[in-house]
C-alpha cells in the first residue's frame, strides 16, 4: 500500500470539533478552502468508480463470515454443535465490527509509527464526507475503515474453527475482544499501516500474514490450550451436513473476489488480476486436493474438493496483486498439496486436535502463500504512480525479497503464537475456556445457547 | 391377523408399495430405520479421519391383514424386496389380537 503524508483536507478539518454534524463540517472546510488558496487544490479526489467498487468488495468480504464462514464451518461440526459454531461467526461480526470503529481502525491505520497507529480515529472521530485515509486516496475515508473491518472480522472469525466443538461461547467472545487488540491490531498496522514489516518491504496483498498464518498460528495454539475434543481418534465424529460447507465454500470464494480484488484498493487492472490469479488458484487447488484424495483413497471426496479451494484461496492472498495469472495456478497447486498434507498427515503425527484445519489450511497456506509472493512477485503487476518501478521478487531479479517475506512470516508466526497463548491463559484465569465433558457429550447448541436443530 | 414387519433397503419401498396395491392392501406404515445383519457396514474419510459407519440405512415396514392374506403378502414383499445380494432385509409375521379403526370404531378384520 502506498505511504503519503496527511493531505490537506485532513490538515483542514483537524482543528474541527468532534460533535460537529458532516454538514456543517462540509461548510466549514469549504469555507478553509476558499479563503485560503494555499490548501485550495484537495490532495485527493474521490473516485466514484473507485468508491462503488469498494463498496461492493466490502459487502462480499462481510458475506464471507456471514453467512460463508458460518456454513463452511457448522456444516463440518456435528448436529449437535452446528448453531454454537455459527454464534461464533456472528458474534465475531458483531463484536469486531463495534471495537474497529470505537479503537481498531485508528490504532491500526492512523500514523505511521512503527509499533502502532495513534489515537486521531478514535470513535471515528474526524472522519467526516470529505475525509480520506491517505491510504487510500481515491475512496472515503468511511469506507477504507468499514472494509478494511470486514478483514478485522473474519480474521476473529476464522479462528473459531480450532475450537469448535468445546470452547465456551462467554470465553470466545472474551478471547475476541484481546485477541483483536493485542494481536491482530499491531500486527495489520505493521503490515498495512505504515508500520515496520512495511517500511522493511513486506508484500501482503490481502492478508497472508495478517489473517491466514495469523488466524492458523492462533488456531494451533488454541487447539493446543483447550486440549482434543472427546472422543477424537475413538468416535465418530463425522460432519452433520457437508451441503452446508460446500455452500459456505461458493460463498467465501466468490467473496475471496471482494477480498483479493478489493485490496488494490480501487477499480483498475490491478484489481482484476488480483481476481484472476485468486480464481485460477481456487480451482488448482481444489483439482489437486481431489487427486491426491483419489490416488490415496481411491474416492474423490467433497470436504476435499472444497478444502482444497479454500486453501489456493488462503494461499493466494498475499501474491494476488503481486503475480500474474499463471502464478496463481502454481501457487494453487503448491497450496493444495501442502495443505492436504497438512491436514491428513502433519496433523496425525504431532496429534493435535485443531477441529476444522484452520492450521492446516490456513496457517500452512498462508505461510506458503507469503513465501511464494517472494518468489513470483512481478514488478509490472505493481507499477502505479507511487511506485513506479513496482515490486519484483525472486523471478523478476529481487531473491532478496524472499528473506524479506520469511521474515515478515516469522514476525507474525511469533506474535500470533505467544499473543495467543497469553490471551488464552488470561482468560482461562477468569473463566473456564471448556465447556464440561457433560456438556460436551449433550452439545453446545442446547447447552451454550438453549436451542437445538430438529430435523 | 398377522402383523407382518419387512425390513428392506430403502431404494426398494416403491417397488415393494407397488406390489402390495396390486395384491390389495389397503394400507401400510412405513419408518426410516437403522440397524446391522450380514451386511458389513462401510468406511466415511474425512479430511484423512477415518469412521466406521456400523449402522446402515434400512426401512421398515408394518402391515397388518386377515390371516388367509398373510402368505401372499409375505411373498409379494420378499419377491419386490430382492435384489440377491446381501443386505436384502428380512420378514417377521406375528399374531395380532385385536384392531381397531379409531374413526368408525369397527374392530378386526373390518378396521384393516
Amino acid at each position: 500500500m502506498p505511504k503519503a503524508g496527511h493531505d490537506e483536507m485532513k490538515q483542514a478539518s483537524g482543528g474541527l470539533a468532534m460533535n460537529l454534524s458532516s454538514l456543517r463540517f462540509f461548510s466549514a472546510s469549504a469555507v478553509l478552502l476558499a479563503a485560503t488558496p494555499a490548501i485550495a487544490e484537495p490532495a485527493s479526489k474521490i473516485d466514484a468508480g473507485d468508491t462503488a467498487w469498494m463498496i461492493a468488495a466490502t459487502a462480499l468480504v462481510l458475506m464471507m463470515t456471514i453467512p460463508g464462514l458460518a456454513l463452511f464451518y457448522a456444516g463440518m461440526v456435528r448436529k449437535k454443535n452446528v448453531l454454537a459454531t455459527m454464534a461464533q461467526s456472528v458474534a465475531a461480526v458483531c463484536i469486531v465490527s463495534i471495537l474497529w470503529a470505537l479503537l481498531g481502525y485508528t490504532l491500526a491505520f492512523s500514523g505511521d509509527a512503527p509499533a502502532l497507529g495513534n489515537l486521531e480515529r478514535a470513535l471515528l472521530h474526524g472522519i467526516g464526507m470529505d475525509t480520506v485515509s491517505p491510504l487510500a486516496k481515491t475512496i472515503p475515508e468511511s469506507l477504507f475503515m468499514i472494509y478494511q473491518m470486514t478483514f478485522a472480522i473474519i480474521t476473529v472469525a476464522l479462528v473459531s474453527g480450532a475450537v469448535a466443538d468445546r470452547m465456551r461461547f462467554s470465553a470466545f467472545v472474551l478471547f475476541s475482544i484481546l485477541w483483536l487488540f493485542i494481536v491482530y491490531v499491531p500486527l495489520a498496522h505493521w503490515v498495512w499501516g505504515g508500520g515496520f514489516l512495511q517500511t522493511l518491504g513486506l508484500l501482503d496483498f490481502a492478508g497472508g500474514t495478517v489473517v491466514h498464518i495469523n488466524a492458523g498460528v492462533a488456531g494451533l495454539v488454541a487447539a493446543l490450550v483447550l486440549g482434543k475434543r472427546r472422543g477424537y481418534g475413538t468416535e465418530n465424529l463425522a460432519p452433520y451436513d457437508l451441503s452446508m460447507a460446500v455452500i459456505g465454500t461458493g460463498m467465501l470464494w466468490v467473496g475471496w473476489f471482494g477480498f483479493n480484488g478489493g485490496s488494490a484498493l480501487g477499480a483498475g487492472s490491478r484489481a482484476s488480476m488480483a481476481i484472476v490469479a485468486t480464481h485460477l488458484a481456487a480451482s488448482a487447488g481444489a483439482l489437486t486436493w481431489m487427486l491426491l484424495e483419489w490416488k490415496d483413497r481411491n474416492k474423490p471426496s467433497v470436504l476435499g474438493i472444497i478444502s482444497g479451494a479454500i486453501a489456493g484461496l488462503g494461499t493466494i492472498t498475499p501474491a494476488s496483486g503481486f503475480v500474474l495469472p499463471w502464478h496463481g495456478i502454481v501457487i494453487g497447486i503448491v497450496a493444495g498439496g501442502a495443505c492436504y498434507w497438512a491436514c491428513t498427515r502433519l496433523k496425525l503425527w504431532l496429534g493435535y486436535d485443531d477441529s476444522l484445519d484452520v492450521f492446516g489450511v490456513h496457517g500452512v497456506g498462508g505461510f506458503l502463500g507469503v513465501t511464494l509472493t517472494g518468489v513470483f512477485a512481478t514488478a509490472a503487476v505493481s507499477i502505479d504512480a507511487s511506485t513506479p518501478n513496482g515490486f519484483p521478487g525472486l523471478i523478476d531479479g529481487n531473491p532478496r525479497q524472499v528473506l524479506i517475506q520469511l521474515a515478515g512470516a516469522a514476525v507474525t508466526i511469533a506474535w500470533s503464537g505467544i499473543g495467543t497463548l497469553v490471551i488464552l491463559k488470561l482468560v482461562g484465569a477468569v473463566t473456564a475456556l471448556r465447556v464440561t465433558p457433560e456438556a460436551e457429550q449433550i452439545g453446545l447448541d442446547v447447552t451454550l445457547h438453549g436451542e437445538s436443530i430438529h430435523s | 391377523m398377522k402383523l407382518i414387519t419387512a425390513i428392506i433397503k430403502p431404494f426398494k419401498l416403491e417397488d415393494v408399495r407397488d406390489a402390495l396395491t396390486k395384491i390389495g392392501v389397503a394400507g401400510l406404515t412405513v419408518a426410516e430405520v437403522k440397524g446391522f445383519g450380514r451386511q458389513k457396514g462401510h468406511t466415511e474419510i474425512y479430511r484423512g479421519a477415518e469412521y466406521t459407519v456400523n449402522f446402515l440405512p434400512k426401512i421398515k415396514i408394518e402391515v397388518v391383514v386377515p390371516d388367509e392374506r398373510a402368505d401372499r403378502v409375505v411373498e409379494a414383499i420378499a419377491t419386490a424386496a430382492k435384489t440377491g445380494q446381501i443386505g436384502d432385509g428380512k420378514i417377521f409375521v406375528i399374531e395380532v389380537e385385536h384392531a381397531l379403526r379409531i374413526r368408525t370404531g369397527e374392530t378386526d378384520s373390518d378396521a384393516l
